[in-house]
């Protein structure tokens, strides 16, 4: 997001600074209304259970670090994201490679029903998992894929590709035909093209839809839930779902197991924030 | 998307001098391509034809039996039984009414919340990009995350809501939550809206950026008050967006089931049930494998509908606009 100036600016005066001031308390507002529960979060994980009752908005007295360490000391955190990070990287290499092909071939070459198949995949769009888990299920447990991180890779990387395949085939199509024409003219072939020339060229695209997949798969839940029995498979939101069950009593260990559980999501954010809420924004209102 | 002459002509590997598309070289260059566009498209298609597609065959399908999901494909056909068992099913119907009370929340509530604050953020407002930034996070986060940080807060003895009430004296207001059936659906909208505004005011914001200044400013020095500003020029100029995030808030609540299944399982005596967790439940948990799928169709159906009426009635003029808005960018 650039910043943009935007909004006459009235000349000053103290209407102005008044009204600036009022508009500034309503943003501090509605900043409080998102970060006080991860605060709450972040400050009941070092308190305990009677902390939490008695002492619910001041700092913990005294602090006490055994609600976090003893989660970071355990295989029951480091697992799940040891499982959630292998899923997502697969499902995006696997959704991305195949998507980027599909979009070259929806992009540059003009043939008989393209538009139609084209539009086959847009329609998945509207199709998410929460309506075909249960049949999907039963394939997955004839391919014998239950318990199988391929279970999860699999569909998820079919379920991103309508929207990688749109965003990808918009950025394709943008690359001059002239660049296609010359590199045709030095011999190289539409594998070729695709592979030295289109590919490189369209780095800020597939950055774009890798941190997407890369975030949907992270944060998908139903699928690994039905897919792993196993609680050495289950990833990150299945873990932090199952923990909260199984701790529901002890709010001050759920509470620090939630609050380590947002670092990796919030540290992505911080890192490719661009590629997110651009790819965000973008593969949602092209459908 | 046509190729161009000198493509046409062109055999794939000879290097020739450019001439117009003769027969032969047309029909070698034509069989390239096929081959190529078969191999290409080939691994999206299996991928998307067998993960995608065939499950909702498949749900149609097995929606038509009594079926418990185990030893071999279903045999008791029993035609539309489960959609007429549905449609009669309390749960069922009153999943439909809490889809549609969570929609009309949203569309009152979250979706006029978030343009006001995308339009305040367009101000010029010290660290607007901050709260940008900061209001979007949530959406990052998962749902089960979200889900159970606040069913953590509104625990009803350790948890923040209740203590904020006694904070401003308004004990009496202090309730559980997630366990009382006619607050629960409201607690769940609230939770809704701390994740989700912050992704319906970026598309906002992104709309609002779109806008040339000079409009605003014509409209300012013909005598528009802000409010005519907003109401005359601002708002029908976001329509697209607008209608478009309508469109997400809907579909999305539709298939709601992540933070549902987190926060409640869809209680207390299914007062937050959604349809996706009334089939998660009849599917996994009791075995009643058909009735899920007449209700995975249901969803689909109700979504499918919904998404050709809108684009057909609502959002048409805005499809043609943002085709040709494409082409002025280029």
């Amino acid at each position: 997001m650039k910043a943009l100036p935007s909004g006459p600016v009235r000349p000053g005066g103290t209407r102005a600074v008044a009204r600036n001031t009022v508009l500034y308390l309503i943003v501090l507002v509605v900043g409080l209304f998102v970060v006080v529960p991860i605060g709450y979060g972040v400050l009941g994980g070092f308190k305990n259970n009677g902390q939490l009752s008695n002492n619910p908005f001041g700092l913990p007295d005294p602090w006490i670090f055994s609600n976090y360490t003893d989660i970071l000391g355990s295989v029951t955190f480091w697992r799940p994201l040891w499982n959630s990070t292998v899923i997502a990287l697969a499902t995006t290499l696997l959704c991305v490679g195949v998507a980027a092909m599909a979009g070259f071939i929806f992009a540059r070459f003009a043939f008989r029903g393209r538009e139609l198949l084209f539009m086959l995949f847009t329609v998945g769009l509207m199709f998410p998992f929460a309506v075909a888990i249960l049949p999907l299920f039963v394939l997955l447990r004839e391919f014998g894929l239950l318990n199988n991180p391929l279970g999860v890779v699999l569909p998820q990387a079919a379920f991103g590709l309508p929207v990688t395949i749109i965003i990808l085939r918009s950025f394709f199509r943008a690359i001059p035909s002239e660049i296609e024409e010359a590199a045709t003219m030095d011999g190289c072939t539409p594998f070729g093209f695709f592979w030295r020339i289109l590919l490189p060229m369209a780095r800020p695209a597939l950055a774009t839809v890798s941190v997407l997949a890369i975030v949907t798969s992270w944060n998908n839940f139903m699928l690994p839930l039905v897919v792993f029995n196993d609680p050495t498979q289950w990833t990150i939101p299945v873990a932090v779902s199952q923990f909260n069950s199984q701790y529901s009593q002890d709010t001050a260990k759920v509470l620090a197991y939630v609050v380590l559980a947002m670092v990796p999501a919030l540290a992505l954010y911080a890192v490719a924030e661009r590629q997110l809420v651009g790819g965000l924004a973008s593969g949602a209102t092209k459908g | 998307m046509t190729r161009s002459a000198v493509d046409e002509a062109k055999p794939a590997r000879a290097r020739e001098v450019p001439e117009p598309p003769a027969d032969s070289t047309g029909r070698r260059r034509f069989r390239t391509d096929l081959v190529t566009i078969v191999l290409f498209l080939l691994p999206a298609l299996v991928l998307f034809g067998l993960l995608v597609l065939a499950p909702i065959l498949l749900a149609s399908y097995t929606s038509l039996f009594k079926w418990n999901g185990l030893g071999g494909p279903p045999e008791d056909f029993i035609g539309l039984d489960n959609f007429t068992r549905l449609f009669s099913d309390k749960v069922f119907l009153g999943d439909l009414q809490h889809a549609a009370i969570l929609i009309a929340l949203t569309v009152v509530f979250q979706l006029p919340f978030a343009l006001a604050i995308a339009l305040l953020l367009c101000q010029r407002i010290r660290g607007r990009m901050a709260f940008r930034l900061l209001f979007f996070a949530p959406y990052v986060l998962s749902e089960v995350i979200a889900g159970v940080l606040f069913a953590m807060v509104f625990s009803p003895n350790r948890g923040l809501a209740n203590h904020l009430f006694g904070l401003v004296g308004l004990e009496d207001l202090a309730t559980n939550w997630l366990a009382d059936p006619a607050v629960v659906l409201y607690s769940l909208f609230f939770v809704i809206t701390w994740k989700y505004f912050g992704f319906h005011m970026i598309l906002y914001v992104a709309a609002r950026q779109a806008i040339p200044d000079e409009i605003i400013e014509a409209a300012t020095i013909d005598g528009a008050s802000p409010w005519e500003t907003f109401r005359y020029v601002t708002l029908p100029l976001l329509g697209p967006t607008i209608r478009i995030s309508i469109f997400l808030a809907v579909i999305g609540t539709i298939q709601l089931f992540d933070l549902v299944w987190v926060l409640t399982r869809g209680g207390p005596i299914h007062a937050s049930e959604t349809m996706a967790v009334t089939m998660f439940d009849f599917g996994f948990v009791r075995s009643q494998v058909g009735y899920g799928s007449a209700i995975s169709v249901v969803m689909f159906m109700i979504s499918f509908v919904f998404a050709l009426f809108y684009q057909r009635f609502v959002m048409r003029r805005d499809i043609e606009g943002a085709v040709t808005g494409m082409r002025d960018r280029r």
